[in-house]
């Protein structure tokens, strides 16, 4: 489903990595690992074009991903460093404008209900600024739950901030999605969260190869 | 989070996209009217610290009235530029814009729709207060408001792409109006002209038939120009 072919990527005059290849198929989760500064982050913004590739090219379902455009914002949902919520619209608010733009309808209905699965009951009309960090952590979480029919799941440090039980509900929410033949490109650190989804797991790990 | 069955939601289109982002932006301004306001209200004290500042010659102030009130409305629509695309960039909702299925152009056209509604409408629409001060007359109050009506919209058009190429940029408050008030030129010309004809009873749809080729032109380009440049600023 999604390839990399030969990709490099440069920042700030520095070649983080060069020459990277790597095909995930359908059902399998690229795990990106590597020492901060290796260009982990960089190169989810790449997989989702937000980058451009300083070289080679990142193709998904066999074309180009610059070609594809707003196509591929249909079929991809990513979760980057900030939680992307405004602070003064309500938790539900947030999800139905998010999920909006991703191309999908939401109910009020249907968001308050994927709020209170991901660990948030009661809270869906709390602005977002009166939500904690790992509060606001899981209603990016629970827009991964309204969208499990987009394929494509790129996330920046899903694990950060949460708890135990939020943890193991992504896992599991993870393996699901894997299950239906999605891809999913995350970055952690955490080592024993993903253990369980071990034989779909396509290991990458960055800057291991001399600058 | 458990693993109840998923469901499956329908497909949202274009126009929903667009309408849902200009419906969350009026939302966000009506939460903290301390932005749309704070604009509005320096708006009105520049304009009516002109007639305390020169005097009270009735002639002197009907000639200077309607430049006055648009270079307030050009610095108003500055003060309130520079938060366009600045709030999404640092929470991260403009990478989500820039991910979405809708086409950019086309969601950017509905913040900047959203931007007018929420600082060139407003500003418009008190206009008539200020051309009281300056005794502007019925009719060239009037035609002061439409031209404001006209060229409110393309201080934000433009505006837009100044805000989207200074966006995550350090010193962005001095640099956006630099970039941005020499092309608001035109603009302010024509519109200050419409009001001075009708005053001296000229014809008036030269003007405005200038300023709606500009709007045109402004509503054609300049969300792709800012499509484009939010693009490059998110690299």
């Amino acid at each position: 489903m999604l390839e990399l072919h030969g990709v490099a990527c440069v920042r700030g005059g520095r070649t983080l990595f060069a020459r990277l290849d790597c095909q995930v198929a359908a059902g399998r989760l690229l795990r990106v690992r590597g020492v901060n500064g290796a260009g982990k982050t960089s190169l989810l913004r790449m997989v989702c074009g937000l980058l451009p590739a300083a070289q080679g090219q990142i193709l998904w379902r066999g074309e180009p991903i610059r070609d594809l455009g707003e196509q591929f914002g249909r079929e991809l949902v990513y979760l980057g460093h900030a939680a992307a919520l405004k602070d003064d619209l309500s938790a539900i608010e947030n999800l139905q404008s998010a999920c909006l733009l991703g191309g999908l309808r939401v109910s009020r209905e249907q968001a308050l209900q994927a709020l209170t699965r991901a660990g948030l009951p009661g809270r869906g009309r709390t602005p977002a600024r009166h939500l904690s960090q790992g509060q606001r952590r899981r209603v990016a979480l629970a827009r991964l739950l309204l969208s499990s029919s987009t394929p494509l799941w790129v996330l920046d440090e899903p694990f950060n901030a949460l708890d135990s039980a939020a943890t193991d509900g992504l896992c599991s929410l993870l393996q699901a999605h894997l299950v239906q033949g999605g891809v999913v490109v995350l970055t952690s650190h955490q080592d024993v969260a993903l253990d369980a989804l071990d034989d779909r797991l396509v290991p990458l790990t960055l800057g291991v190869q001399p600058a | 989070m458990t693993d109840a069955p998923s469901p499956s939601l329908p497909a949202a289109g274009m126009w929903q996209a667009m309408r849902g982002l200009v419906a969350r932006d009026l939302r966000l301004a009506l939460r903290r009217r301390a932005d749309p306001l704070s604009v509005l209200v320096f708006f009105v004290l520049v304009a009516s610290l002109f007639p305390l500042g020169v005097g009270p010659e009735p002639e002197l102030l009907r000639a200077m009235g309607p430049g006055v009130v648009f270079v307030a409305a050009l610095l108003a629509a500055m003060l309130s530029l520079g938060r366009m695309f600045a709030d999404d960039f640092h929470d991260g909702t403009l990478e989500q814009l820039l991910l979405s299925a809708c086409p950019l152009p086309l969601l950017v056209a509905a913040k900047i729709l959203a931007h007018w509604i929420c600082s060139g409408l407003l500003l418009a629409l008190v206009s008539p207060l200020l051309a009281l001060q300056f005794d502007l007359g019925a009719v060239a109050t009037g035609v002061l408001l439409l031209a404001l009506l006209v060229v409110t919209p393309l201080l934000s058009l433009i505006g837009a792409v100044g805000a989207a190429l200074t966006v995550g940029v350090r010193g962005a408050a001095v640099l956006m109006p630099l970039l941005i008030l020499p092309l608001c030129v035109p603009a302010l010309i024509f519109g200050t002209a419409a009001v001075e004809a009708s005053r001296s009873g000229m014809e008036t749809m030269g003007h405005f038939s200038l300023l709606g080729a500009f709007l045109v032109l402004a509503l054609v380009g300049t969300p792709w120009a800012t499509a484009t440049a939010l693009r490059i600023a998110l690299e």
